[in-house]
């Protein structure tokens, strides 16, 4: 019997309304429908009045989050897709972000973003949203990788009293099983040695974790090349001490992301690391990212869009053979 | 906030339209003061006044229960802050850019607010306010206290073209919340007139599309005010969804005190929306024998001296010290560690 990474958003909310009388959920055809990806099915029956239809209005959904938490509730709040997130833009990062630092007083919401590319999705359905979010100070910004994280981050987001930003992977919906929910409980703000490696450093997050131990366990098998996966877990904050440990153990760095390629997590990782790390470092820090076009509709371009398990082991290799 | 209220209900009658214009007649004479202060140079920011909006905004105030409904002022709401039951050391020291108080330089000027009490602290992207309360109102239905408490927020003419006005009403009206909105339609929106702003008759038709009852209000005209908001307050407290209410009415200062609103026409000015809301109250509180002259200039000389003592004690205050400030947004301290 195995869980999917959709099955573990559901059964944290399940646990979250069960546990905390506080928590609601609040989305456009989360109720009886159950979420455009099945997020929520079932809640709304097991938790009348708490999980709640939206009109199409992510401005004042966000807006709505944020009068609830501040009269003491802890609403979870699920964009269809991140990319509408663009619309709630305004009321996450100018009234949530700023609100403690100004007034004292927290605004616990958790935004669900669906976030990033599946096949024939297109330039309004994949899009990964973190970096502009966590450009922003006052907001917690978390990319789950594993079904174990995607459980026991969406709890913990929801019992932080600042706003969360959590990008939910569609890519790893179904796809990503395991055998239960249950992880090694690391908090969010640390990141984790995904796989062990001595030569070099591919610090990633969410679904991209994935196609860099593709990428490692390729070039192991190659030519014994033992490269090491960081998983940030959270892109903010930032552990960049368990980077720049695993980068003074390897001296090369590899920064991957789904997202456009200006600016973002990966360039983040690279200034800090040439910045605390520069000595470590035995060859220049590389970075790679999806191209910097909208997301493509046609599955031949949107695979050569983001980065892929070639692509990787392509930098990989100009890494190495520096 | 002040406990005087000592009460769950509505004020109605005498005591309602008394509270207004004791607030009315602080606000002024507090603007007056950040006015002069401004010119002085002796406030870092802007100014931003309510002069001719007093009796519209004192309205709502008054209506308000302080420590039960939730208020969301926004830039020309002194009266309706107090009213409401701001300390006037809150506009002082968020002004003043003192270091106490609930902004601590932080924020400072119209954005203050005390969210633990209801008074949220405004941001500056118009609408933006109107689903906030309306999530505010919401939380008190899950929680089951929604019962007889009211959300107030107001705007202008201009943020009526925001989508967050848009969706923050549609939102508040597909939930029957007890929101009231006020819009207060004073002709200019910074420089930009109505015929820009809006192509309607008249703003109050659009409550037909919300599907909430709409109230139309002369907001020069004090004991309408009182009447018509204090009526859309207790039907919403009342149970009969949101509200609202459009207030005919010309600003009588400029935007800030930066503008010297030198675009409004002189025939505006002198239009019977150019008249002022004090004067006009002062003389309807004589006329119906609800207040005397010698009351009145008492009034006047209590807020002098209560501005006066507000000002002077943000005067004396520390400003805030940049090597003192936690300079980190989150309020999980865990993350402090993380030096971005």
């Amino acid at each position: 019997m195995s869980v999917t990474y959709i099955d573990a958003i559901r059964e944290a909310q399940e646990h979250l309304l069960r546990d905390d009388p506080r928590v609601f959920l609040y989305g456009q055809d989360i109720a009886a429908f159950g979420g455009a990806f099945k997020a929520t099915k079932g809640l709304s029956e097991m938790f009348p009045g708490r999980v709640i239809d939206a009109p199409i209005s992510e401005d004042a959904m966000a807006g709505m989050a944020i009068g609830a938490a501040l009269e003491g509730m802890r609403p979870i709040v699920e964009m269809q897709f991140a990319d509408f997130s663009s619309i709630a833009f305004n009321q996450i990062v100018n009234h949530a972000a700023t609100h403690f630092y100004r007034t004292g007083m927290p605004v616990p919401i958790t935004m669900r973003l669906p976030s990033g590319g599946t096949a024939g999705s297109g330039p309004f359905h994949s899009q990964s949203m973190e970096t502009i979010y966590a450009h922003y100070p006052g907001v917690v910004v978390v990319t789950p990788a594993t079904v174990a994280d995607a459980y026991s981050m969406l709890i913990e987001s929801v019992k932080l009293d600042d706003p969360v930003i959590y990008c939910e992977h569609k890519f790893l919906y179904r796809w990503l099983k395991a055998q239960s929910f249950k992880g090694d409980g690391l908090p969010i703000g640390q990141a984790r040695i995904t796989r062990m490696g001595r030569h070099a450093t591919v610090v990633t997050y969410s679904a991209m974790v994935h196609e860099a131990v593709r990428a490692a366990e390729r070039l192991q098998q190659e030519s014994g090349w033992e490269i090491e996966v960081v998983d940030l877990r959270s892109v903010k904050p930032l552990d960049i001490d368990t980077v720049l440990a695993s980068v003074a153990r390897t001296g090369r760095l590899l920064a991957l992301g789904e997202a456009f390629p200006w600016g973002g997590v990966t360039a983040e990782v690279v200034a800090r690391v040439v910045a605390d790390g520069f000595h470590l470092l035995e060859a220049p820090p590389m970075r790679l990212n999806a191209r910097d076009t909208p997301v493509p509709y046609h599955p031949k371009l949107w695979a050569a869009h983001r980065p892929t398990p070639e692509s990787i082991c392509d930098s990989l290799r100009k890494l190495l053979s520096y | 906030m002040t406990e005087n209220e000592g009460s769950n209900n509505q004020k109605s009658g005498a005591d309602y339209v008394r509270a207004m214009f004791a607030a009315m007649i602080t606000a002024r004479v507090l603007e007056n003061k950040l006015s002069s202060l401004y010119k002085a140079g002796k406030i870092v920011g802007g100014v931003y006044l309510g002069k001719g909006q007093e009796a519209v905004s004192a309205a709502l105030g008054a209506a308000l229960i302080p420590g039960k409904d939730i208020f969301a002022p926004l830039i020309r709401d002194q009266a309706g802050r107090t009213a409401f039951g701001e300390p006037l050391i809150d506009c002082a020291r968020a002004y003043l850019g003192s270091a106490l108080g609930p902004m601590r330089g932080r924020d400072g000027n119209i954005h203050r607010g005390r969210p633990l009490e209801g008074m949220l602290a405004m941001i500056s992207h118009l609408g933006s306010a109107v689903s906030v309360v309306a999530g505010a109102l919401f939380a008190k239905r899950l929680k089951g206290e929604l019962l007889g408490c009211v959300g107030a927020t107001c705007v202008g003419d201009g943020a009526t073209s925001t989508g967050a006005f848009h969706e923050g009403l549609n939102l508040a009206a597909v939930e029957k919340l007890p929101l009231i909105v006020i819009i207060a339609d004073n002709q200019f929106a910074y420089s930009t007139p109505t015929s820009s702003q809006y192509a309607c008759h008249d703003l109050v038709d659009r409550a037909k599309g919300y599907g909430v009852a709409g109230h139309s209000v002369d907001g020069t005209d004090f004991l309408a005010c009182a009447a018509v908001i204090g009526d859309a307050v207790k039907r919403a407290r009342d149970g009969d969804g949101p509200q609202l209410i459009v207030a005919k009415l010309l600003r009588l200062s400029g935007h800030g005190e930066h503008d010297d609103g030198s675009y409004v026409p002189a025939e505006i000015k002198q239009s019977h929306y150019g008249r002022d809301c004090l004067d006009v109250a002062e003389m309807q509180l004589l006329e119906y024998g609800i207040l005397t002259k010698e009351v009145i200039a008492s009034m006047r000389e209590i807020a002098a001296t209560d501005v006066q003592a507000a000002v002077a004690q943000a005067q004396q205050e520390p400003t805030p010290d940049p090597y003192q400030e936690v300079w980190h947004a989150w309020s999980t301290e865990r993350f402090y560690s993380e030096n971005s």
